[in-house]
């Protein structure tokens, strides 16, 4: 029989039972949709993520004094084991330092005629802005000279510039930060990401630590590799350099913590497969549950028309013929199921992602071939059963049924 | 073009061996209208499943057109069902949820068959059914759902048409109908053979084959 007459005869046949059929299709649907929606959830955030990651750059080293974690408590502010003389002997002695910017910052307040605001206020090099892919909107960057002679000049984050000015004019208008009148020289384009980035007022090194802070040592150095593939490299030197100038043995714990961003970012990546694997699994046992309820629903339909198979084998129709059809009506049952559930899942994350704005989802392209051709041949795995049991049939008993 | 030889059908009901057919010959030449009669459990069914295709005998030959059907296999089997034979059931067996056209067209479609739509439709209006082509089984009398299966029965204008007590559903002025379309296909050249129990069906027939336990108890034309 020709391909699109049984098709047409299989459709038939399902609309005969709607809700039945309806059923067996929501089976897979739910199935394929969760699939899906969890692998877009996984998707987003890892893709949020990583962003951040790699807008910070993945050829960056940030080193803190102090043990990055203590107990799990995080315990640089008070620690001054780092120096502008680790600086200068790092910069001297380590190669592939594309960018060094050492800082100091703290919260400090910041105000604007009546307007006042609480800011991380960083001291800085001009390399900072490098190192951490800042971009000036308006205005200017700091003049060496300014650096070398504490000049107190501001650069402001954009959430800082909209809390201060609003809309309005700032290029040289003068703000206090902790007390001292600081001059607006330039602000910086919007980051945008959630580790509070906008919200910084940039000042020369020199400046932030004579006059802000009053302190003689560093409270982070951010480090540029050359190349990514040299970042690790470099963070071994370092540490050994630093070792040394701290007078540590080299088998004892350090004074500082060194972060990678690039194996940062291999970690996040190892760990967002798993849960991709780990959610995706799970979803896809609910696609194959849908896939038991076709067989179900299947079998059911090969008994309920045991007399049809019996009628169309009379007339000639052969056990191959049987077989198809059976086949051909899992595989629309499953098909719609696959198509349906595609939309439901990418309706299902971008509804995810407008009610909750903080959540980011990203269908991914694989995950929808993956799905739709997993349902399918869940439903020809699971017809195969029914439809070989129906093309099996005996045609005098199956006549004879009632 | 019938040849039976020695047909024997066994059945194996648990320990014991039921006879259904024990030696049956007989030879049906083209333009023949027979009926097969017997009592309920004389063979007569498991005679007609035979030269139907729809069984092979344990036993014996059957030979439709010169070819050796009691040899063949599933799918030849098939073949043989769909090209050289037409069944007519007493229930009519019509496939519900499809138009009688459709029902109609199912064997050439089985067969590939490109113009399966016109020679339904024609087949159809041979048995005076050309009003209500598009209609469903369900909102069609008895009798004319008789007539839409023997249209089916037709359509693919095979040897025989084999029909299962094709009265049996139906009141005697429809019956009558019936009878009247088959003796029409006789005149028209076609080979009708009809399994009933119901004696005054089976002498509007040409000959009678009488079946009793399995054997030929008598086989007579009538006049």
């Amino acid at each position: 029989m020709l391909f699109w007459t049984i098709v047409k005869v299989s459709l038939k046949s399902l609309l005969a039972n709607k809700l039945r059929s309806f059923l067996a299709i929501l089976g897979i649907i739910l199935g394929v949709a969760s699939v899906i929606a969890m692998v877009s959830i996984v998707n987003g955030a890892t893709l949020s993520i990583t962003e951040r990651i790699k807008q910070m750059g993945t050829n960056l080293l940030i080193i803190r004094p102090g043990q990055g974690m203590q107990r799990g408590v995080a315990s640089s502010s008070n620690v001054q084991t780092l120096t502008l003389n680790d600086a200068s002997n790092i910069l001297n002695k380590v190669k592939y330092i594309k960018n060094m910017a050492p800082i100091v910052n703290g919260n400090a307040q910041a105000k604007y005629m009546n307007r006042n605001t609480y800011a991380t206020v960083v001291g800085t090099t001009l390399a900072y802005f490098e190192v951490r892919n800042f971009q000036l909107d308006e205005g200017r960057l700091f003049f060496q000279s300014e650096i070398n002679n504490n000049a107190k000049v501001a650069i402001l984050g954009s959430a800082i510039l909209e809390k201060l000015f609003g809309k309005g004019p700032f290029l040289e208008e003068t703000i206090k930060i902790k007390g001292s009148n600081f001059k607006v020289i330039g602000s910086l384009k919007t980051k945008g990401d959630m580790a509070n980035m906008d919200e910084q007022i940039i000042i020369p090194l020199t400046t932030g630590m004579k006059q802000v802070f009053g302190i003689t040592y560093l409270r982070g150095l951010d480090i540029q590799v050359e190349t990514e593939e040299k970042i690790d490299e470099v963070e071994e030197e370092i540490t050994t350099l630093l070792k040394k100038l701290h007078r540590i043995k080299p088998e004892d714990e350090p004074d500082f913590s060194i972060r990678n961003q690039k194996e940062q970012l291999e970690n996040l990546q190892a760990t967002t497969q798993t849960f991709t694997l780990l959610l995706g699994g799970i979803a896809a046992i609910s696609l194959l549950v849908g896939g038991i309820g076709i067989m179900n629903i299947m079998l059911v339909t090969v008994t309920e028309r045991t007399r049809e198979i019996g009628i169309r084998k009379a007339i000639g129709a052969a056990d191959q013929d049987i077989l198809q059809q059976f086949l051909i009506e899992a595989s629309i049952i499953s098909g719609l199921g696959g198509v349906f559930g595609i939309l439901v899942g990418i309706g299902i994350s971008i509804g995810i992602e407008s009610i909750f704005p903080t959540f980011s989802t990203k269908v991914e392209y694989s995950s929808i071939v993956i799905s739709f051709v997993f349902s399918a041949m869940v439903g020809i795995f699971f017809g195969y059963y029914p439809a070989q049991k129906a093309s099996a049939l005996n045609p005098i008993d199956a006549l004879r049924y009632e | 073009m019938i040849q039976a030889n020695e047909l024997r059908k066994h059945y194996q009901m648990g320990t014991e061996t039921v006879h259904a057919l024990d030696g049956v010959s007989f030879r049906i030449d083209k333009g023949e209208f027979v009926a097969i009669t017997g009592s309920s459990g004389s063979g007569k069914s498991t005679l007609m499943n035979i030269l139907g295709c729809l069984d092979v005998p344990t036993q014996g030959e059957y030979i439709l057109n010169g070819k050796n059907v009691s040899s063949m296999n599933k799918r030849e089997l098939a073949r043989i069902r769909n090209r050289e034979i037409g069944f007519v059931f007493q229930n009519f067996s019509l496939l519900p949820r499809m138009s009688a056209w459709e029902n109609v067209e199912l064997p050439l479609l089985y067969a590939g068959n490109q113009e399966a739509q016109d020679l339904a439709k024609s087949a159809l209006e041979k048995v005076g059914l050309g009003e209500r082509i598009n209609h469903e089984p369900k909102q069609l009398s008895g009798g004319q759902c008789q007539r839409v299966a023997i249209a089916r029965a037709i359509v693919h204008n095979p040897s025989i048409i084999l029909a299962d007590e094709p009265t049996g559903n139906l009141d005697s002025k429809t019956s009558d109908e019936i009878m009247q379309i088959f003796k029409d296909l006789n005149l028209s050249g076609r080979t009708i053979i009809l399994v009933t129990h119901e004696g005054d069906i089976a002498i509007q027939c040409k000959r009678v084959i009488q079946v009793k336990d399995g054997k030929i108890l008598k086989d007579y034309l009538n006049n």
